[in-house]
Formats: C-alpha cells, sequence, structure tokens
C-alpha cells in the first residue's frame, strides 16, 4: 500500500482523506468496537492463561514444572517436534522445488492433495493413523506379531503431528519460489554451478526469511497440537503425553494451577512465535509472502 | 465559443507534508473551452484537478464555480465529471449500470425515472459509439472501450466541468491517437467545459482551445496552441513544447549576437548583456564557415518522419540536432558551419 | 513433400534445464502418500465397508444426530459471528491508522498460535460461571460455560483470524480511486460503501467464512474444556469420534467421521466455485 500513500501523503488527515473515508466519529466508533472485540475474544482468554497460572504464587507456579509428568511431557514434545519439523522442512522444499520451478500436467491437483491435511479435523487426522495402525487397524495384526506399537506410543505421535503440519511449509514456499521464477537458477547453470551448488547459492538466500517464517510456525502448531495427538497417543502418563496432553490431565483433575502454569509454556511460545513472526513480517514482508511486493 | 468564466482558480497553494506543490496559482477557465493542463510530472497538474474536483483542499485559495464560492463544497455536490487514468469502473456492474450509477446515486425526488435513465445512458453509449455493449462487463473490454465508458459515465451527471486525469495515459500509441480526435469531436458536438491534464505536448497542441503550461506549481503561460509556442514567455515553456538547441548569446541594442555574428533573432526589450538562444532544429541551417554562426563535426545523420536529421558534436562538447528537410543524408565526421535562422532569447 | 507437422507432443512436463525434478517429484509424493493419501484412504475403505446404509444408521443414532446438529449449527453462527467481526476488524486495520495497530494486527492471528488446549481451559476458566466473563453473564440470565453458548464462543475465537485474513488483503487491494469516481458522480459515502466498495468484496468475505465454518465443525480442544460436553445439548461431532473410539467402536467413530469430511469437502467445493465465479465475473478473486 505504500505507493498510493507516497504519491499523496495527506497533509491535514481529516481533511485530506475526508473524501473516500468515512466520518472522523464513524471511524473512531468503529475502531472502538474492533478492538474492544478483539480484547474480549482474543488477549483476554491470553491474558487469563497468565492469571491463573500465577494465582498462587510463584511457588506454587514453579512446582508445576519440578513433577516428573510435566518433565517428561516437555522432553515428549521438543522430541516430537525435533522430528516432525525437519521432516516437513525437507518435503516442504522438496515439493516446493517440484511444484515452482516445473510445469507439469495435474500440479494443480497434487498442491491440492498437499493442502488436505488443512481442512480434515484433528481429531480425524488421529482417527486415520488408528485405522492403519490400531490393533484393528489395516497393518495392526502385523505390527502385534513383530511387538511394533505405534499407537498409544510415540511413533503415533510424531505421525499424527506430521499430518497436521504438513502443508505449513510447503504452502508457504510454493508462491514465494513461483514468484521468483527461474530465471536465476538459469543463469547460475550457465555459469557452471552444479543443481545442488545452485540451489544453495541462489534458491536458497533467495528463500529463506519465507522458510524461517513458515518452520515457525510449523514448530508453534507441532509443539501445541492436541486433537490429533490426543486420539494416538493413549494418554499414558510419563510415556506419551504431550505438553498439550498433560494440560489437560491436569485441567481435569482440578490442578488448575498447575494446569495453567504448563498451559503458560504453550502460551509463551506462541507469544514468541507472533513476535517473530510479526517482526519477520514487518521487516521482510516481501521476500515472506508472494504477492506482498507492491509497485 | 462563449467567453464568459465558467471556473475560476485564485491564488492556489497546497503543500503535501513538506513540498510544496501548488504555489499561488490563479487560473480562469471559460465556459465551453476545451483547456489542456500541461506540464512535467510534479508539476502540480494533477493535484490542482483533483482540487477543482474536490478530491484534495488546498491550503489557500479559492476555487469559484461561475460566481459561487465552491472552495468548501464536498466533491458530491459540485456536479463535476472527472475520468481517471485507470479508468477507475466499477468491475461488478455492467456497462449501463456504471454509467447509470450517478444518476442513480441521487436522492429520490431527484432521480430521474427508470426509462430515463435507460433512455439516457442508451443516448450515452451511442455518443461513445459503443451502443452493443450496455450488458458487458469492463473486464470484457479494451482500455480504450473502458476510458470511453468512463467518459459517459462521468457525462451522465450532466457535470458543469468535465475533468480528465492523464485520460489517455494507460493506452497504446494508435489508440491513443484515435481518443484524441474522438475527444475533440464529442467536446465539439456537446460544448461541454472541459480540462484535461496530460504531459504530452503533442496531445495537449493537437486538442485543446488553450493550454496553461504548468511548471514546479506555478503557471508558466496560458494561451492557444499557437500563441504558447510561437510566443513562450520563458525558456521553460519553450523547453517543454518541444526539442531545443541552447547556446550561449550577446544582447547588443536589440540584436543579438553569436560568437560575434549577428542573428535575426529580435531580442525583447530590455534585455541586455550576456543571454540564452534556443533555437528549434529546424532553425539551423548547414552554411559556409564564413556565414556560420556554430560549427561542428557531423556524428551520424538519421531519417525520422520523413525529415533527416543530423546530430552535430561542437566542440565545447554538446551535441546539437539540426533538421533539414532538403538535404541528405551527411558523411559522419564532416566538418559543418550551422547558421542560426530564427530561435528565442532568455535571460536563463 | 510433405513435412511431418509441427505438433507438440502433449507430455507430463515441460522441458527444463533445471535439475532435480525426478528426485524431488518423486520424494513429494512418496510423502504425500504415505502420510496422507494412505491413511485417508484407510478411513475411506473402512467406511464404504460400513456401506452408505451402515452411515445413515450411525448418523440417525439420536445422540450422533443431536452431536452433529450441534456441531454443524453453531458452527454456522459463529462463522457468522466471525465474518461480521472479521471484516470489521480488517477494515479497521486496513483502512484507518491509530497506534498500536500492528500489535493489534498481530493480536488477529493468536487464535493461529495458540495450542488449542490452552484455548480451550482459558475458555472454560474465563466463562466458567464463577469466572471473569461467566459472573457477569450469569447476572444477565446468559449460561455460557457447559451449554452451546460455550462452544459458540470458542468457535468465534478460533475462526476469527480466517475470516480477517481471507479479506484484509482484498481490502488493501481497493483501488481508491473507484471510491473517488463514486463521490465525484455524486454519491454519498454510504452509497458508495453498500454499491461500489462490498459487491466485490463478497467473495472474500464468503470464503473467509466457509473457512471459519470448515475449522468450526473440526474443531476440538478449545471446545471441549468449555463445552460441558453432554449428550444431547453441547456434545460435538469430533468429541464422539473420540468417544467411539475409546469404546473400540472404529466402525461408528468412520462414519462420524466420513460425514464430517464429506461436508468439508462440500464447503471446499463451494470456496472453489465462489472463486472461479468471481475470477469470471470480475476478473478476479
Amino acid at each position: 500500500m505504500s505507493s498510493a500513500v507516497a504519491i499523496r501523503p495527506p497533509a491535514r488527515p481529516d481533511r485530506a482523506e475526508s473524501v473516500v473515508t468515512e466520518g472522523r466519529a464513524v471511524r473512531w466508533g468503529l475502531t472502538g468496537i474492533a478492538i474492544l472485540f478483539l480484547a474480549l475474544f482474543l488477549v483476554l482468554p491470553l491474558v487469563t492463561v497468565f492469571i491463573q497460572a500465577f494465582a498462587k504464587g510463584w511457588s506454587a507456579y514453579f512446582a508445576a514444572f519440578q513433577e516428573a509428568d510435566a518433565r517428561s511431557a516437555i522432553r515428549l514434545t521438543l522430541l516430537v517436534a525435533a522430528i516432525a519439523v525437519p521432516f516437513n522442512l525437507v518435503f516442504g522444499v522438496s515439493a516446493a522445488w517440484a511444484i515452482a520451478k516445473f510445469e507439469f500436467r495435474g500440479k494443480n491437483l497434487l498442491v491440492t492433495l498437499i493442502d488436505l491435511p488443512f481442512s480434515v479435523s484433528p481429531v480425524v487426522s488421529g482417527l486415520i493413523y488408528v485405522l492403519v495402525f490400531g490393533s484393528q487397524g489395516l497393518i495392526g495384526p502385523w505390527l502385534i506379531e513383530n511387538d511394533i506399537q505405534v499407537i498409544f506410543a510415540v511413533p503415533g505421535i510424531v505421525l499424527a503431528t506430521i499430518f497436521v503440519t504438513f502443508p505449513f511449509i510447503a504452502r508457504q514456499l510454493i508462491p514465494l519460489m513461483q514468484e521468483q521464477g527461474t530465471a536465476e537458477e538459469e543463469a547460475a547453470l550457465t555459469l557452471g554451478a552444479s543443481g545442488w551448488h545452485a540451489f544453495r547459492t541462489v534458491t536458497l538466500p533467495n528463500i529463506r526469511w519465507g522458510l524461517l517464517y513458515s518452520v515457525l510456525l510449523c514448530n508453534a502448531r507441532a509443539m501445541g497440537e492436541f486433537g490429533a495427538v490426543s486420539v494416538v497417543s493413549g494418554h499414558i502418563r510419563g510415556l506419551t503425553n504431550t505438553l498439550p496432553l498433560h494440560v489437560e490431565i491436569l485441567y481435569n483433575e482440578y490442578n488448575f494451577v498447575a494446569s495453567f502454569a504448563v498451559a503458560s509454556l504453550l502460551a509463551g511460545l506462541a507469544l514468541v512465535t507472533l513476535v517473530i513472526k510479526s517482526l519477520l513480517e514487518w521487516r521482510y514482508s516481501a521476500d515472506i509472502a508472494a504477492g506482498a511486493r507492491r509497485h | 465559443m462563449g467567453t464568459s468564466t465558467a471556473i475560476r482558480v485564485e491564488n492556489l497553494s497546497k503543500t503535501f507534508d513538506t513540498a510544496a506543490v501548488l504555489h499561488d496559482l490563479s487560473l480562469d477557465v471559460r465556459a465551453g473551452e476545451l483547456l489542456a493542463l500541461l506540464g512535467p510530472s510534479g508539476s502540480g497538474k494533477t493535484t490542482l484537478l483533483r482540487i477543482i474536483a474536490g478530491l484534495d483542499f488546498p491550503d489557500r485559495g479559492r476555487i469559484i464555480f461561475g460566481s459561487d464560492d465552491a472552495t468548501q463544497l464536498p466533491v458530491q455536490e459540485r456536479a463535476v465529471g472527472f475520468v481517471f487514468q485507470h479508468y477507475a469502473l466499477f468491475k461488478h456492474m455492467s456497462v449501463a449500470e456504471n454509467i447509470a450509477y450517478g444518476l442513480n446515486a441521487r436522492k429520490r425526488s431527484e432521480r430521474p425515472a427508470k426509462a430515463e435513465i435507460k433512455r439516457r445512458v442508451g443516448d450515452l453509449l451511442d455518443l461513445i459509439k459503443l451502443s452493443g455493449f450496455a450488458d458487458r462487463y469492463p473486464s470484457q473490454l479494451s482500455g480504450g472501450q473502458r476510458q470511453r465508458i468512463a467518459l459517459a459515465r462521468a457525462l451522465a451527471v450532466e457535470p458543469r466541468v468535465l475533468l480528465l486525469d492523464e485520460p489517455f495515459g494507460a493506452l497504446d500509441a494508435q489508440v491513443r491517437k484515435d481518443l484524441r480526435r474522438w475527444l475533440r469531436e464529442i467536446h465539439d458536438r456537446t460544448g461541454q467545459t472541459t480540462i484535461f491534464v496530460t504531459h504530452d505536448q503533442d496531445e495537449a497542441l493537437e486538442l485543446s482551445d488553450r493550454v496553461a503550461v504548468l511548471s514546479k506549481g506555478r503557471l508558466e503561460q496560458i494561451g492557444t496552441p499557437d500563441e504558447v509556442q510561437e510566443n513562450p514567455v520563458s525558456s521553460t515553456v519553450l523547453k517543454f513544447l518541444g526539442d531545443t538547441i541552447e547556446v550561449e548569446a550577446i544582447v547588443q541594442g536589440g540584436e543579438v549576437r553569436v560568437n560575434g555574428r549577428l542573428t535575426p533573432v529580435k531580442a525583447p526589450n530590455g534585455l541586455v548583456g550576456p543571454v540564452k538562444l534556443y533555437a528549434r532544429p529546424w532553425q539551423l541551417q548547414f552554411a559556409e564557415p564564413d556565414q556560420a554562426h556554430l560549427e561542428g563535426s557531423v556524428r551520424s545523420s538519421y531519417r525520422s518522419q520523413g525529415r533527416q536529421r543530423i546530430e552535430v558534436d561542437r566542440p565545447e562538447g554538446k551535441t546539437v540536432v539540426v533538421e533539414a528537410s532538403d538535404s541528405g543524408r551527411v558523411a559522419a565526421g564532416r566538418h559543418v558551419g550551422l547558421k542560426i535562422i530564427g530561435g528565442y532569447v532568455f535571460k536563463d | 513433400m510433405a513435412e511431418p507437422p509441427l505438433r507438440p507432443r502433449r507430455r507430463f512436463r515441460q522441458p527444463s534445464v533445471i535439475p532435480g525434478f525426478g528426485l524431488t517429484f518423486g520424494y513429494t509424493l512418496t510423502c504425500l502418500g504415505v502420510i496422507v493419501l494412505l491413511p485417508l484412504a484407510a478411513l475411506v475403505a473402512r467406511a464404504s465397508g460400513l456401506g452408505l446404509s451402515g452411515i445413515w444408521d450411525v448418523a440417525t443414532d439420536p445422540r450422533v444426530a443431536s452431536a452433529l446438529r450441534v456441531s454443524f449449527g453453531v458452527s454456522l453462527l459463529a462463522a457468522l459471528t466471525a465474518s461480521v467481526f472479521g471484516f470489521l476488524v480488517a477494515w479497521v486495520l486496513t483502512r484507518y491508522r491509530f497506534p498500536g495497530q500492528k500489535i493489534v494486527d498481530a493480536v488477529v492471528d493468536l487464535p493461529f498460535a495458540l495450542p488449542t488446549a490452552v484455548a480451550g481451559i482459558a475458555l472454560a476458566s474465563l466463562y466458567a460461571p464463577n469466572g471473569l466473563v461467566g459472573e457477569q453473564l450469569a447476572k444477565i440470565g446468559i449460561e455460557a460455560a457447559y451449554t452451546p453458548v460455550g462452544i459458540y464462543i470458542a468457535m468465534v475465537f478460533i475462526g476469527l483470524p480466517f475470516a480477517v485474513r481471507t479479506v484484509q488483503p482484498l481490502i488493501v487491494e481497493i483501488d481508491k480511486e473507484i471510491e473517488e469516481a463514486s463521490a465525484t458522480l455524486g454519491a454519498g459515502r454510504w452509497h458508495t460503501l453498500v454499491r461500489v466498495v462490498l459487491p466485490p468484496l463478497i467473495p472474500a468475505v464468503l470464503t473467509g467464512f466457509a473457512l471459519a465454518f470448515a475449522r468450526g465443525v473440526g474443531e476440538y480442544g478449545s471446545i471441549i474444556f468449555i463445552a460441558g460436553n453432554l449428550p444431547y445439548v453441547s456434545e460435538i461431532a469430533p468429541l464422539l469420534i473420540v468417544i467411539k473410539l475409546s469404546e473400540f467402536d472404529y466402525g461408528g467413530a468412520c462414519a462420524i467421521a466420513t460425514i464430517m469430511l464429506g461436508i468439508s469437502f462440500v464447503t471446499l467445493l463451494a470456496i472453489n466455485l465462489i472463486q472461479a465465479w468471481s475470477r469470471r465475473r470480475f476478473g478476479y478473486v
């Protein structure tokens, strides 16, 4: 939107803008309603998390993390994210390369299929893995025979997490790489670079901020996923409980302070994600989203 | 053509942030005339047009429509027809709905009957020669057709004045030419007072009854195309209206000399001492060195639109372009003399 | 002397000097197949094993039917609310200037970033009868927590960013000249908004509505804590899937999941149709 503003910056905003905007009272009224709505519906719940977490003071807050179950939940959440995010990173870059740099038939179908997990309910996302790997599932009997456990164990949690975060990185990178076209890579190739060298030295620097941005969002979702993980986890304390599941268990046991304390950890993660995301958007908006560049 | 004043612009000043775009500008627009606001980008011509329309507001000065002060009048009540460079058609409305928009937007008591609106739209479509297009959408039209629709939409409200902001700026060269001629025809037929903004001197000179040349927020000159071409009041106007050659000259006793040699150019009263002489490419001729005001060696020569143009490098490093209809191609590197047969002198 | 006609062969991929298509395309397909398509196929296989009548039997079970009604009905209302306020928020954020604007803009994404379970317990404690907001609502006779009202609140929370972020870029792109043109033709501000500004935004508003609706129907984590999960009253379809699974009623779970998937596909289809129509009509999405 910068160009329009740069050409005709309003000298006296109330007057110069008046032709194509609402009256001052209407503007302030609508702004007030919007902010009030956001404060009530979005900010208040977030604030509540921290208020409840510290309701009984600092010591009660920290006590929540002394528990062995809490610590194992943190460890498991980190482990799951450490597997799921890199997996989706490799997948996302690979899919974006194939889709953005080449023309082939059925491309739109492929993109739609990659998007599919976005439109599947988290609970259904968990369910489908139970149907494949569960005791009554497609390969369940074979798994039992070979003593491999997927459902109600870490592999199932990882799979469900990968599923729900599957489109994140690919969807961010595809339009970005499409917009950048292939000219720079072709130039690198004519100058004698290998394909891998061209990718590292030409493509990667062009997409790094978009990549970072999408990894950040993917990670936030991976650590926070609840529905899908809940279905495949089996809620075995100390073994298959991730942080969000631990929050649920503590809450259902009426251990509110501990529940909100653990939740505050996740809320903190969300806040940090949001802050870095916003900073990236303000600073590198053109490098993050295709079409953000306005001429 | 009437000579009564339709719009009077008085001492208009406008500042955006810290940059002044209009300085104390005054201008009269005559009823029924087609006036061009000509100037380079940043000259303030579009801002002036927007202030007349009521889309921007001046810091100082007044806009008078007929005998009414319209300075504080909101845009909706000014009854101007504004045509934007990029058409600004309503994409979700058909051509007919676009044209009827201004009539439908009126208060119920002032709105014409449905049948009357339909008739008016039909007439306008005839006028712009797009009769079969009433039910099309803007996305189905070419740029030239869209601009004609935009014009019809502006005319539909029977505006006091029609304002066009670089109306042909976004179009191809050929379409531009056709639309220019067509706009002139429409104007001749309707007698609608019209102001249009352009940075293209050919467009301004070809189309308009009068040209107002703007530079850096000031009105340099206003007059008929012939007046501004034959009697430019400043070097700015002169330079803006076409290619010029600029040489140092001395004025003594009303005579203008270049390199000590007399020229046929007459100096205005009161101008003495060192001045600048400006000549058009066709106001130079090849001449023997003993009659020449300038000399140099030919860099290249080429034909453009039926005329021979010769680039001559002068010893001080400047290159001048000479236009000669009778000479053939001149060999590069040849030493030539140039004689000034006409031009204008200004202090700067 | 007939030369062979130069008919380009229709091929799968247009030639390119850029390497790595085989590798990246193959890897992409493999991942997609193993992670997404195969497990989804398992669901489809299972559901087709039940047959249409089997699915119908589950769907018409009073408890399931009630849960589906709650999920779809409340989500519809919530998406409507999110669309109205989402439009307002998007408008205010793009059209007006006020202090703290960038922060307000960032806040909109909070439901995207906040884990659903965290949002769920926070909403539950806020709207509980003794909670900060619940107490006030109780005074005017509204029970929020443990009723469909609570579900509605959670769904508005989760759907709002979809509504805002689909409309916002289109508001940014509105050509101000369109509004100026309307004003020069004598239209007042309200007339301009209703006749000129809003109509081209309708497809985006509908898309945002559909996205918020689909998300609301499938949502689980942020709802179950506030909903109270009373069968026939405030039990949502996703929860019923979890319950069926814990009872090892895989068939029942599949049937409900299939119905939900079917509805989200219809929603997706609707979005695509809206966008195709918009492209045809206005030349843009």
